[in-house]
């Protein structure tokens, strides 16, 4: 015989106020096995805690219903409290008469009503409870970061300044992502490259940090503290242990192509550094390119490189290391606008470009100098229209979101062409301008009064006629069309998620949105968390931001990380599935519907009505389960078992509800 | 290859070149056009503006009487006004099954909506027919600079039409380079030509017009070619009045593209209607050369 305690919180009015709590505490005296029920203003409060475990003591509970608010909102305070009783924490039950009762009605009477019946169906369930027992985890002091653009590189610093080893996993052959391209940073105006390059080879020389550049994750299995995780690290045709960067090779290689990092706007060699400051400072050869790779004759770089560094037997190395917790940084690429807006011309005008060609455009270290030029015939453009949300806030054509840094570096890209041709006319195109941020609306009317014209709509249509491209568009503000000449147009564009962000986090078990980018753990309250414990992201990758707001996420993730990695082991969530092999047919279905990898079949040699057999049947990795439950609810012969909500379990608590 | 032919009121007046130079070129081309018994108007802007269930009911008595005749056939409308009318109502009436009742209801006949609208860059993206035109082209183009415009009806909206551009459709450039044309790439093909204004606000409609001829010149356009009655009138009409207004010296003939594969397949001035322009339309028939006869031969056997 089981010996429960209930114990109704009046919650202030917050309960007491639409539930007559004395009258539920008396109705749950009469319950079966109930040796104990009372009612507290504040049972969470210390005092309160204090009388439950001076009645545990004193009536010797051995287990209890708190009828109180959501078990989300102070599951964990009881639980907590019951350590220090003799009761399980694990024999508690919450009756959710608050945000489930009194909070959605108004008459006292249904109120009260519903208030015993919701306790009612606790102690039922409660009476039915097993006391349960969380293991340690053991926990793998090493952190991998996937991305290393500035996401990626502050999270890992701040990670590696405390002490722990980290590993960058970054797919180009040098770290810096997209900020190290940009040319200035609003609203500062500070040069990008000479706040993002120090962090770079900042990165690069920290004793605690290990670089994995041109590598991508493969393949992830393991759990919170310990993710086995296979990393492919292409091949790069050097020997970074031998190479001294000292850049030779890239002088007599006979191959040309476009070069990606300016945008196509300038040539890269077959063999190559992504730009002057790459970290590592060392090449890369690229194999659709090379001459001797592709056809077998050249070996210019091999007889010129004085270190004997160039291997072009190099394979792919695939290498499986242990991490204990996780940061994904895998950040974003502009959208694909040439596909979807043919209006613009679908891509076939050279002088209609994105902002990050004009980024380039206006770096000094970019194609032309700093020099503003457009790429078509290399002239100054002497007009220039910029138009924003070019596939952001456009659900019908590209995203629904609002890309948030369009309208600051729209303005930026204003400045910074009215600045370079002082008689220049820029004309930008917007929807709304959203500028919040400290110093942000500042720089936008500071672009205002260097000149620039913002208009108020949308561009329908850009041709060229003659040297120069024709913008129709609208000025809602005044309601007339407009039509503006331009020899230059920029296209801020909408950010979307990196390629294979979504497969890379599917890898963890971490959910994405409908857009791909990864999701929280919650909006407000766990922004660098994810689903998956042990595994936090940060950056773009979550969703548009800025550099500042990348920064500082990057920080937290960076924190949670410290925080999980510095305690000893972990205390495993007892709440887990349960497989009852005597059940189990082996039929897979929890296999196919675990959103986090953790069940697996295995093939079993069983006793049954006194003979061996061998059966295929589930087998739940603890690690990994996080006890969502999806499985028990999929089994058809009733195998799987949620530990704490048992199926028996919530069969009683429906047959306490179904009692007239 | 067979059609249920809506020809619309336009087809024995103001577009009376169209269905002429549409029914030779089906014609040779082995398409049948079988017209639909007791058809009435598509509605067009003026129901549009007036009363929804009217714009939507119109269409669909015509598309319930097509049903009638033979339930198998997609329906054609080459008027461009007409399509957009009659593919709207299909459209509404495919999205549910309480949208087609309600037209029942209004127009009193059973409508199963199954039926297909097609317009005439839909005939013209069938491969098929592209290679009839190879097989029985007897004249091809030499010299001749065209610019293809769409209008708005043909191509748009894009859920509802299915072209293979909104912004640049190629359908009818890839026939006119077929047919031995120069396609020119310009700006204004899916541009409004402003035909709905002319009555109402000619003001408005004038630069619409001129735009298009200015961008069609300035790209090196011989001839215009549309797939649409109402742009066909409203640029052909207007030529002289914006030249006039604007102080312009445009000389551009407008033409159906079924006259230029018309003629291609052997059709004379009078046969396609050519005759019946506002504006003198002989240029086509300038640029016109025989096909060599070993060249038809071998793209016969190349056929075969």
């Amino acid at each position: 015989m089981s010996k429960i305690g209930v114990f109704v919180c009046h919650c202030g009015s917050n309960i007491a106020g639409t539930v007559d709590v004395e009258k539920v505490t008396e109705a749950a005296s009469h319950l079966p096995n109930v040796v104990y029920a009372t009612h507290n203003k504040y049972t969470c409060s210390d005092p309160g805690q204090q009388s439950i475990r001076q009645a545990i003591i004193d009536n010797d509970l051995d287990r209890i219903v708190i009828a109180s608010c959501s078990p989300r909102m102070h599951e964990l305070t009881f639980r907590k409290m019951l350590t220090e009783t003799k009761v399980n924490p694990y024999m508690l039950e919450i009756a959710n008469i608050r945000e489930q009762c009194s909070w959605v009605h108004k008459n006292k009477d249904e109120g009260t009503k519903k208030a015993m019946d919701l306790v009612e169906m606790a102690v039922a369930k409660v009476d039915h409870d097993t006391g349960l027992f969380s293991t340690q985890i053991p926990v793998n002091k090493r952190a991998l970061v996937i991305g290393g653009g500035i996401a990626g590189m502050q999270a890992a610093l701040d990670i590696a300044d405390a002490g722990l080893p980290v590993t960058i996993v970054e797919r180009k052959p040098s770290l810096g992502g997209k900020m190290v391209m940009l040319d200035k940073t609003f609203p500062t105006m500070d040069c990008s490259a000479c706040i993002c390059t120090p962090k770079m080879s900042e990165v690069g020389a920290h004793p605690n940090i290990t670089l994995k550049t041109y590598s991508e994750v493969e393949a992830v299995t393991g759990y919170v503290g310990n993710f086995e995780v296979t990393i492919r690290e292409k091949a790069k045709y050097i020997d970074y242990d031998v190479c001294t960067g000292c850049g030779l090779c890239e002088t007599k290689c006979p191959t040309k192509v476009d070069n990606a990092y300016d945008q196509n706007m300038s040539k890269r060699k077959a063999i190559y550094k992504m730009f002057a400051q790459a970290v590592p400072s060392k090449p890369v050869i690229d194999d659709q390119a090379c001459r001797m790779l592709t056809s077998g004759k050249c070996g210019v770089c091999s007889k010129l490189c004085p270190t004997g560094a160039i291997n072009y037997k190099d394979t792919d190395k695939v290498t499986t290391e242990t991490y204990g917790a996780v940061v994904l940084a895998t950040g974003y690429e502009l959208i694909d606008w040439a596909k979807l807006y043919g209006e613009y011309g679908g891509g076939a005008y050279p002088d209609v470009v994105t902002g990050l060609h004009f980024e380039r455009l206006v770096n000094a270290s970019g194609p032309t100098e700093g020099h503003i030029l457009r790429p078509s015939d290399g002239k100054e453009p002497k007009s220039m229209v910029i138009i924003k949300c070019v596939g952001s806030r456009d659900p019908n054509k590209g995203k629904a979101y609002c890309s948030r840094a369009c309208c600051m570096y729209g303005a930026k890209h204003a400045h910074q062409y009215l600045d370079k041709v002082p008689d220049g006319k820029c004309y930008v195109f917007y929807m709304d301008v959203r500028t919040p941020g400290k110093g942000y609306d500042e720089f936008y009317m500071r672009t205002k009064n260097d000149g620039a014209q913002y208009l108020r709509g949308r561009v329908s249509k850009i041709y060229r006629e003659d040297d120069h491209y024709v913008c129709l568009g609208e000025d809602t503000t005044s309601g007339h069309k407009v039509s503006v000449n331009a020899d230059m147009v920029v296209l801020e564009t909408a950010m979307v998620a990196a390629p294979g962000a979504r497969e890379t986090a599917g890898m963890f078990g971490v959910a994405c949105d409908k857009d791909d980018w990864i999701t929280e753990a919650h909006p407000k309250l766990r922004p660098v968390e994810t689903h998956t414990a042990g595994v936090y992201l940060c950056g773009v990758a979550q969703g548009p931001k800025d550099i500042p707001d990348t920064v500082a996420q990057a920080g937290a993730a960076a924190a949670k990380v410290i925080g999980l990695l510095n305690k000893p082991s972990l205390e495993s969530n007892p709440q887990i599935c349960h497989v009852n092999t005597n059940l189990c047919n082996g039929d897979q279905l929890c296999k196919d519907i675990c959103p986090y990898g953790a069940i697996s079949m295995v093939t079993k040699e069983f006793r049954e009505n006194s003979r061996k057999v061998t059966r295929t049947v589930a087998q739940v990795n603890e690690g990994l389960c996080q006890g969502c439950g999806a499985c028990s609810v999929a089994c058809r012969v009733g195998a799987m078992d949620l530990l704490g909500f048992t199926n028996e379990g919530i069969m009683k608590e429906v047959d306490a509800l179904c009692q007239w | 290859m067979k059609y249920a032919y809506f020809p619309g009121c336009s087809a024995n007046s103001t577009g009376i070149s169209y269905s002429m130079s549409v029914d030779y070129m089906c014609r040779k081309l082995g398409v049948g056009l079988e017209e639909i018994p007791d058809w009435n108007c598509c509605g067009t802007s003026a129901a549009r503006i007036t009363d929804r269930d009217m714009a939507l009911a119109l269409p669909a008595r015509s598309l319930a009487l097509s049903e009638k005749m033979d339930p198998e056939l997609s329906v054609f409308a080459p008027c461009a006004g007409c399509y957009s009318s009659l593919k709207t109502s299909a459209t509404y009436a495919k999205e549910s099954d309480e949208n087609r009742q309600r037209l029942e209801d209004i127009i009193e006949m059973p409508y199963e909506a199954q039926a297909d609208v097609v317009n005439i860059l839909d005939i013209l993206a069938d491969p098929e027919v592209l290679e009839a035109i190879k097989t029985n082209m007897v004249k091809r183009f030499e010299g001749l600079k065209v610019a293809s415009y769409y209008g708005c009806a043909l191509v748009r909206p894009e859920g509802m039409c299915q072209q293979d551009s909104t912004e640049n459709p190629m359908v009818m450039d890839n026939v006119v380079e077929l047919i031995g044309g120069t396609p020119v790439e310009w700006s204004y093909k899916t541009e409004c030509c402003g035909a709905s204004n002319h009555i109402t606000y000619p003001e408005a409609s004038k630069p619409m017009v001129e735009r298009i001829f200015r961008n069609a010149a300035a790209n090196g356009a011989d001839i215009i070619v549309t797939a649409c009655p109402l742009c066909w009138m409203n640029l052909d009409m207007r030529e002289a009045e914006v030249n006039k207004l604007y102080n312009r010296e445009y000389d551009i003939p407008v033409y159906y593209v079924s006259e230029l594969i018309g003629a291609a397949l052997g059709g004379s001035f009078k046969e396609l209607g050519c005759d019946k322009h506002f504006r003198p339309a002989e240029r086509l028939f300038d640029h016109l050369q025989d096909v060599p006869a070993t060249d038809a031969a071998a793209q016969k056997e190349v056929v075969a």
